[in-house]
């Protein structure tokens, strides 16, 4: 049976006198999709930093494969399979697109100096899988003729795909996407909904997403949240949410 | 030739060799500033421990009776930049690291900090005044006709743009081609992100005072044999220069520091062959005050985007 990889726990963040989460509970099973919907300003983004190691949540508990990981920094959680994107393109636009798939697995190349210098077999080995590795993802996602162009030189489109594939040869077990169809036209937006369906179901891995796209949302969860003014209002399945009257109220107002 | 174009022939050979060192000290800073935008104000005294390195190496082997020069050399070359490694690195730990995170004034006075410690530590250990040594290479080629201007190209100075060129290529195969150097590249574009990747990004930050810190050993022990004498201040004044060099060629961009301190170099002697050898502090420090007024970015940086 499908396993919890994710139990947040009366997450709250506090900045000052203002609370920005409070009390946010959130569970995600193995290859699930799970989205974070909300209002703008609701507080999505802070339980993604506080996921992600950006802040220390003031209180509530992170657990991430039966461990505690609130207070942890960004690069233990990172390194722990526990991997996510940010609403703009963050990129390293000045690199070639298979560089930065290389940059990524770097922790994965564990070579040191010495070999690195004199080019070793062991060092040309390294290189090779990493060279493949980016290779398949960059495949996988539609990158691959042009894995040498300048990132910085790529569609937005393909920028967000690169971004992706730039979090999975990290090998992540679950990835956590900030809006990641923003700015996206239809088109892209559909190809994106269909690589995220494909990393759920044939990479076995889970996502957690947030989007103001509602067909996007609505369409690949398996479980949603909704979140106002840092405060848990429903969660349930995109049918549920999809009638649910608190969740109408916040999105339509009231009148 | 005339004279007179035989003349600017000669100084623009000279303007080449003080360059190519400003060149390599300027990397330095321009790879520590690429990487955490900061200013490593103790950098110069790393090239003064490469100089001092260089006396000490070749006073202790020619006293040992070891007078081939090509060995002396290679000996000087591998002390220098070990000894000159660990004192950039210790600058780091001790200066920076403690501090990152903090406002950029305090590791920048921590710096200064540590630079005039260096300058007084080397001070006390090896005397506050010059130290000299006799020339090791002499000699070179010398072309024109003898009545009109004779131009000479010392051995010296051969050896200066030798040794920097072999160093530029070998630290641009490295910053292109290696894990390590890719992984600067990266740190230099998003430091966030390239930690969020799970690189250790405190090591490769490490690494850039190596590298930087090993480049001004090389420029020690090359500027310390081409002048012959050397003090605990050399440091300053090659700093300055090398700083400016960096912000010429546009922070951050090591081609641009290779170029801006080539630049620096040539000016300075062109303004030493038409003016008193004494204005060539002033146009140079003109020259880095024009920039700051009218391309702050540099000739090959990017203008600066505001970070979000």
């Amino acid at each position: 049976m499908s396993q919890l990889l994710l139990d947040v726990n009366a997450l709250t963040m506090r900045f000052g006198g203002l609370v920005a989460v409070n009390g946010v509970n959130l569970k995600v099973k193995n290859r699930q999709i799970v989205s974070i919907i909300g209002p703008n300003g609701a507080g999505k983004t802070t339980v993604f930093n506080c996921l992600s190691g950006f802040y220390i949540p003031t209180a509530g508990s992170v657990m991430f494969k039966n461990e505690q990981i609130a207070g942890l920094k960004d690069f233990q959680i990172s390194r722990k399979g526990l991997v996510r994107t940010f609403q703009h393109v963050r990129l390293f636009s000045n690199m070639t697109v298979v560089e930065n798939m290389l940059v990524a697995q770097h922790r994965h190349l564990n070579t040191n100096l010495f070999s690195g210098l004199f080019k070793t077999p062991s060092y040309r080995r390294k290189e090779g899988e990493a060279m493949d590795h980016a290779a398949q993802w960059l495949e996988e996602v539609g990158l691959l003729d042009v894995a040498n162009r300048q990132a910085g030189n790529l569609s937005y489109g393909q920028q967000r795909r690169l971004e992706i594939a730039r979090c999975m040869v990290t090998q992540p077990e679950l990835l956590m996407l900030d809006e990641p169809a923003a700015g996206l036209n239809p088109n892209e937006t559909k190809e994106l909904d269909e690589l995220i369906i494909k990393l759920r179901d044939e990479h076995e891995i889970s996502i957690l997403l947030i989007e103001h796209d509602m067909s996007l949302v609505m369409g690949i969860s398996d479980h949603i949240y909704v979140i106002a003014q840092g405060t848990p209002l429903a969660d349930g399945s995109p049918e549920e949410i999809k009638n649910n009257p608190d969740v109408i109220k916040a999105y339509l107002g009231e009148d | 030739m005339s004279e007179f174009s035989l003349y600017l022939l000669q100084q623009l050979i000279n303007g080449l060799t003080i360059g190519s060192t400003y060149a390599l000290i300027a990397i330095g800073y321009t790879m520590v500033y690429g990487i955490i935008g900061m200013i490593n104000f103790a950098h110069g005294e790393i090239y003064m421990i490469g100089s001092y390195v260089t006396f000490i190496v070749i006073a202790g082997l020619l006293g040992m009776g070891l007078v081939s020069l090509p060995i002396v050399l290679l000996i000087v070359l591998i002390v220098a930049v070990i000894v000159s490694s660990t004192y950039g690195w210790t600058v780091e730990r001790v200066a920076y690291r403690p501090l990152r995170g903090s406002n950029r004034l305090i590791p920048l006075i921590s710096a200064i900090g540590m630079s005039i410690f260096l300058q007084n530590y080397v001070g006390l250990s090896q005397g506050y005044r010059d130290a000299a040594l006799p020339p090791q290479v002499v000699g070179g080629w010398t072309f024109g006709d003898p009545a009109v201007f004779e131009v000479t190209i010392s051995y010296m100075q051969s050896i200066i743009w030798i040794a920097t060129l072999l160093t530029m290529t070998a630290l641009t195969l490295f910053i292109s081609r290696s894990r390590m150097g890719r992984a600067c590249r990266a740190c230099s574009e998003d430091l966030g992100m390239t930690n969020l990747l799970g690189i250790d990004t405190n090591k490769i930050i490490a690494l850039t005072f190596i590298v930087g810190a090993a480049l001004a050993a090389v420029a020690g022990i090359l500027l310390s044999l081409y002048y012959g004498v050397i003090n605990p201040f050399v440091g300053f004044i090659a700093g300055l220069k090398a700083f400016t060099a960096a912000v010429l060629g546009g922070i951050g961009s090591i081609p641009g520091a290779m170029l801006g301190g080539l630049i620096l170099g040539v000016t300075e002697a062109m303004t030493a062959a038409f003016f008193p050898a004494e204005y060539k502090d002033v146009v140079s420090f003109g020259l880095l005050v024009l920039i700051l007024l009218f391309r702050p970015s540099g000739l090959l940086g990017k203008p600066e985007v505001e970070k979000v």
